[in-house]
């Protein structure tokens, strides 16, 4: 099969590789129809994660047809509640890999799977514990095969796969797997009262859907903040009063559009590379256990001096290391609250896909280009340099 | 892992209240190898047995041999301490799997075999190096229905080992947690790498992925791995 295969840092290529096979008895294999490119593919692609391997398979967001279900569904060993799965099913993959009977998936903390991580001694070594495994993202969370590929393997797929009522088009459903579910729980995170205001750093897929759901979930008004002018149209269209931090100072102007007071909750949707930095040496010092400072933190530090006083910040941005001058201060004296987390996305997709059936929201508004699988290599080229006015790519097998 | 020069200390008979400390340090909610210091693990878990294991027929040889060891300063053992909690089986259940030794290879990669010979006997055979094998006898020197297992080695071991398994209710509906204690004496008073090379790997990142594997297994009914999988690797 085709699949978009890691090289190196801003290298990708679309190989032929031999198709995935079932390895264990919860595992289908899935024929993907659509697969998105994703803000944190690039965090991979700018080599800011050495425990990528050339030849890796990148990809968590994507779907398709079951063509394949193992041994475990045969003899009725799977966690599936009632789900009944089947070869031919049309379905969405959520990029994070869950086993659904641990601690954690039995308290609907899915990201944090106990058994889905087969290096987690790897991730335990710097964080004291690891969270669960993930689809084609680098081999601190698993090194599992991803989905931007014609095939993919997907473990305990009892618990993660999710049919998808036929009267949706891919584009509708594709982002459940990641940026729909990720936005949402990230406004879920700012505590969301009524008059609120929420101010979110990043426009990109994420900032897009954490935007809508916040007006979902009653958000009195948000305040956007990007530099690029495609975006931050978006982010209007999306209801948002919009800032570009090369134009103003960010925290005098939240400031001033809400009273003096700052805004109720403050997120973080740009994550790590909120202005380039390194992760260089992660992998070694995570074997030899020793202290990193990796992750540039500029967004992170905004956000929490700019939250108004009691209020919340909520971080779906993706940070791997340690950060520096945090304004602990700040947070500490403020008496904020901090919430994050890979995304617990198996917990959304029946009320996210309800809400879409129901015509809330049509995820599909965020697609600017669709391409052939073979033209992933320069996707990744305009996702990253926002060439073309690119804000989302789907990748078609 | 820790290192520890441990005097042997199996020949002195433990005094009462010894024993009741290492019983109430084996089942209870601390970190085992600090409460044991500097007695061998192997010396506690018999005394609390109450003595009486097939080992001490070679106990003369091992003795003097620990001694000269000792008179060298390279008596050391290699002591590793390890726990998982695992959520939806109750002691009885994990105690019941484990006890079946034969199902240990299952999630124990680093094991070929283990044969029940009798009641307390069983004959293990692990892989080294170079396709080499270790093999030795080990005797349950405790078995605590759904509680607790004790092992040791017994004389003519390619690594003198001991070790327990213990299985303890989590609190309020948080599933059973599993510890394994084990310590290695390396024949000869060898230094840690040379357990190390034997096992593969050091033997706490492999009593770690053993202890992994099995709540895998328990919890999910299998072992994730990407073993097997396709990439575009060259
Ligand atoms: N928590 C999760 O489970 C999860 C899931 C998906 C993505 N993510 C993370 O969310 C983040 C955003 O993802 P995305 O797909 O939207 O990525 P993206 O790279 O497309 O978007 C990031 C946006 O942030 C903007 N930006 C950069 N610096 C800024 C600054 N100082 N102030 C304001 N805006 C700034 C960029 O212009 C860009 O538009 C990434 O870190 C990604 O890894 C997290
Ligand atoms: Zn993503
Ligand atoms: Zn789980």
């Amino acid at each position: 099969m085709k699949a978009v295969c890691w090289q190196g840092t801003n290298k990708v290529t679309v190989e032929t590789v031999p198709d995935p096979k079932l390895i264990n008895p919860r595992d289908a294999i899935v024929k993907i129809t659509s697969t998105a490119i994703c803000g944190s593919d690039l965090h991979l692609y700018n080599g800011f994660n050495p425990t990528m391997k050339q030849g890796d398979i990148l990809g968590h967001e994507f779907m398709g047809e079951i063509v394949e279900l193992g041994s475990a569904f045969k003899n009725g060993n799977i966690h599936d509640k009632g789900k009944a799965l089947a070869v031919g099913d049309r379905v969405v993959v959520p990029f994070t890999i869950s086993c659904g009977g641990c601690f954690f998936c039995n308290r609907d903390l899915w990201s944090l799977c106990d058994n889905s991580n087969p290096n987690a001694w790897m991730v335990e070594k710097v964080m004291g514990h690891s969270p669960s495994g993930l689809f084609g993202y680098s081999h601190l969370t698993g090194g599992y095969a991803g989905g931007q590929a014609e095939y993919a393997r997907v473990p305990f797929a009892d618990v993660g796969l999710f049919k998808i009522p036929s009267d949706l088009t891919d584009e509708q459903v594709l982002f459940l797997t990641d940026i729909f579910p990720t936005g949402y729980m990230a406004a879920e995170n700012c505590n969301i009262q009524p008059g609120d205001t929420v101010a979110i750093w990043g426009c990109g897929p994420v900032g897009q859907f954490a935007i809508r759901s916040a007006f979902l979930l009653g958000a009195e008004r948000v305040i956007a903040i990007d530099r690029v002018p495609e975006r931050l149209q978006m982010a209007k269209e999306g209801g948002a009063e919009i800032l570009n931090f090369e134009e103003i100072e960010v925290g005098e102007a939240l400031k001033e559009m809400t009273g003096g007071r700052g805004p109720d909750s403050a997120m973080d949707a740009v994550g790590m590379e909120a202005h380039g930095m390194g992760l260089e040496g992660f992998y070694d010092k995570a074997m030899q256990a020793v202290r990193m400072e990796t992750d540039r933190p500029n967004v992170l530090r905004q956000a929490i001096v700019a939250c108004r006083k009691g209020g919340t910040v909520s971080v779906p941005g993706v940070y791997t290391g340690f950060v520096d001058k945090m304004p602990m201060g700040a947070f500490m004296n403020k008496g904020l609250t901090m919430k994050t987390g890979q995304t617990h996305v198996h917990r959304y997709l029946q009320p996210l896909t309800e809400r879409i059936q129901k015509g809330e929201i049509d995820p599909s508004f965020l697609v600017t280009h669709t391409l052939p699988i073979e033209q992933a290599p320069h996707g990744y080229e305009i996702f990253k340099h926002k060439k073309e006015s690119c804000i989302k790519i789907v990748l078609k097998p | 892992m820790e290192i520890i020069s441990s005097n042997s200390d199996e020949q002195q008979p433990a005094s009462i209240g010894e024993t009741e400390r290492w019983g109430s340090l084996i089942t209870g909610g601390a970190m085992v190898l600090m409460g044991l210091r500097d007695r061998s693990l192997r010396g506690a878990l018999v005394a609390l047995a109450g003595g009486g294991l097939a080992y001490h027929g070679a106990k003369g040889e091992k003795c003097l041999q620990d001694k000269v060891a000792e008179a060298a300063n390279l008596s050391q053992s290699i002591r590793v301490e390890k726990s998982v909690t695992i959520a939806n089986k109750s002691p009885e259940e994990l105690y019941r799997f484990w006890r079946s030794f034969e199902n240990l290879p299952t999630f124990m990669k680093h094991l070929k075999s283990v044969t029940v010979i009798d009641e307390k006997r069983s004959h293990w055979v692990a892989t080294a190096p170079l396709d080499a094998s270790i093999e030795w006898d080990a005797e349950i020197i405790n078995d605590q229905e759904n509680q607790l297992i004790s092992w040791a080695s017994v004389a003519g071991a390619d690594v003198d080992n001991s070790g327990f398994v213990r299985f303890k209710s989590a609190p309020q509906g948080r599933g059973t947690e599993v510890k394994v204690v084990i310590e290695y004496n390396p024949p000869g008073g060898a230094v840690t790498a040379a357990v190390a090379k034997l096992f593969g790997e050091e033997p706490e990142q492999q009593v770690g992925d053993d202890l992994r594997y099995f709540k895998m297994l328990m919890e999910t009914g299998e072992i994730a791995t990407t073993e097997g999988q396709s990439s575009g690797r060259k």
